[in-house]
């Protein structure tokens, strides 16, 4: 048990070292700007930019949209087979892993070729609808995630005995999904809608590819043509995601752990 | 639920005969899950096959398979066969390193705390991928880098002048690994959990070594669960463009980065060629998830 908890250290010493070295030393790099002193500068420099924030903002607004497209299909999907068609849970599950098979840059190509300006669905024929196609795009990416999410609080609540009472009262099925299931399901739904503003803000290819001013290829352009201002960039980028998934950490302890009955 | 559907079949009984009652019902039955479907159809599964099919068409849309048989021209073929080094090797290297940290921190007599945080740190180090990591590596391991520069500085190692550079094949599989081995971690640490203490018990009631226990025990339970992530992992760094892109520009040709200028500037001259490329990565990624699935459903039956 001795040599066991040795090795295990060597292990875990070994892998923070890989994984903090990369970390310092974008941190290092990133203040490096001024000749000679440690500065910010670079930091100033990027938060300054205007572009910074325009594709900052563009891609904010863009994850936003995401997240209520993806809660608008998922959620009522995923309540309807937990309720009515249990038989559709797998071809459902496998459609939602479909994005992990198909890699981004084919989806989105499949989207350009299809809703080309000349196609019956001109999603590319003008600024607008390119933008609608790319926050479709995202929700497509992060559908898997959201509909884990989903399908995870769900389990949680008793999604029929809840439905019968509501209907009980005279409630639709409008008033059941968006203030009876989904309030019961909103921790787990904001746990997706973390994961996918994770996922969108940085997003490149599918930005690039729909020439879309968004943060992720504002990134790349940043990186081709300066020293020190990516380095700051990713250490931003990191923030945002550790911030995203501490959000989710602390979220996940308000969530109920189980059913008072499985269904 | 048995009470809510007799009820309603007592009151379908009642207003009409059961046929028509389900022939009423049904277009609601659907209607929870159109706008679900009707995504995936439009959005996910149709410019799929739009692409898939269109590699099987000349510019004519006459049936062909020259589209495919190009695939094997010789730049085409090098930009798959690094793709699936690179995969391969990140899958590997990630996979490997994740089950031996994983392991450390279930099994290895860490305290909590360690556990808890190379968690956290593995969720949020997963999702770091993309343009910001790749600046992240070269601001590490670029010429200028900090760990080349103490190296260079400390030890004398020249790595650069020792053949190594950021803008290649190991480069990129080193920088790939950063988000291979956290998912690894992420996925793995639930299945050496589900472990259970009885059947270490049992070994060593029937009187069998820790390394017997290890080789006879653990590594058949994991090894489902194992191989089936790791095929996860090829398949996650196969479709990756972002990071390579933004580390490599061009330099270093992997399929999406043939696919991203095809796309961009029809680069092969023929645009059919994109579709062919496009529908050989979905091979790929569809092979290896057709693994992973096999995989998965083996490792259930023993961790639940």
């Amino acid at each position: 048990m001795k040599t066991g908890r040795f090795w295990a250290w060597v292990v875990f010493v070994l892998g923070a070292a890989y994984f903090f070295i990369p970390l310092i030393a974008t941190v290092e790099f990133s203040m490096r700007m001024r000749r000679g002193a440690y500065s910010f500068d670079a930091y100033q420099i990027v938060l300054g930019d205007a572009r910074f924030q325009a594709t900052f903002m563009y891609s904010v607004f863009a994850a936003i949209f995401t997240i209520i497209l993806g809660i608008l299909i998922v959620v009522p999907a995923a309540y309807w087979i937990r309720l009515r068609l249990p038989q559709l849970r797998p071809i459902v599950e496998f459609i939602t892993l479909l994005p992990l098979v198909i890699p981004a840059i084919v989806i989105v190509f499949g989207y350009i070729r299809m809703y080309g300006s000349n196609s019956p669905l001109p999603f590319l024929a003008n600024d607008t609808a390119t933008n609608a196609l790319l926050v479709i795009g995202y929700a497509t990416l992060s559908l898997p995630y959201m509909y884990r999410a989903v399908d995870t609080g769900l389990r949680t609540i008793d999604v029929r005995t809840l439905t019968e009472a509501a209907q009980i009262l005279g409630a639709g099925w409008g008033t059941i999904i968006s203030r009876v299931i989904l309030p019961n399901v909103l921790i787990a739904v904001l746990s997706g809608a973390f994961l996918t503003f994770a996922i969108v803000i940085g997003e490149f290819t599918m930005a690039s590819l729909l020439n879309r001013p968004a943060f992720g290829p504002y990134l790349q352009n940043i990186g081709a043509n300066r020293a020190y201002e990516p380095a700051a960039l990713a250490i931003i980028a990191f923030a945002i995601t550790w911030g995203c998934m501490s959000l989710i950490q602390i979220l996940s302890r308000f969530a109920p752990k189980s059913a008072n009955r499985p269904n | 639920m048995t009470d809510l559907s007799l009820s309603n079949k007592a009151i379908a009984g009642k207003t009409a005969p059961p046929s028509e009652a389900r022939a009423l019902r049904l277009p609601t039955q659907w209607i929870g899950v159109a706008p679900f479907f009707i995504f995936a159809v439009m959005f996910l599964i149709l410019p799929t096959l739009y692409l898939m099919l269109g590699a099987f068409q000349n510019e004519a849309g006459e049936f062909t398979l020259e589209n495919i048989a190009a695939l094997s021209e010789p730049n085409i073929v090098a930009a798959y066969w690094i793709s699936i080094k690179v995969s391969l090797a990140s899958a590997l290297i990630g996979a490997f390193a994740g089950l031996a940290i994983a392991i450390a921190i279930v099994r290895g007599g860490l305290p909590d705390w360690i556990r808890s945080a190379t968690l956290t740190f593995s969720g949020v180090a997963s999702n770091f991928a993309g343009v910001p990591l790749a600046f992240a590596f070269l601001a590490t391991l670029g010429r200028l880098g900090l760990a080349t520069v103490l190296l260079n500085t400390l030890f004398g190692l020249n790595i650069y002048a020792h053949g190594f550079n950021i803008l290649s094949f190991w480069g990129l599989t080193l920088t790939y690994v950063y988000f291979q081995i956290p998912l690894m971690v992420v996925i793995i640490v639930p299945a050496i959990d589900g472990l259970k203490k009885e059947w270490g018990e049992a070994a060593a009631t029937l009187g069998a070594t820790t390394a017997q226990y290890w080789r006879m025990v653990v590594i058949p339970v994991i090894w489902p669960s194992f191989l089936g992530t790791v095929i996860l992992l090829f398949a996650n760094a196969f479709g990756a463009i972002a990071t390579a892109y933004a580390l490599t520009g061009s330099s270093l040709n992997i399929v999406p980065i043939l696919l991203y200028a095809q796309i961009r500037g029809d680069v092969l001259h023929n645009a059919h060629l994109g579709y062919a490329i496009a529908f050989g990565m979905i091979v790929i990624t569809g092979l290896a998830n057709v693994f992973y699935i096999w995989f998965r459903t083996r490792s259930e039956r023993w961790l639940k």
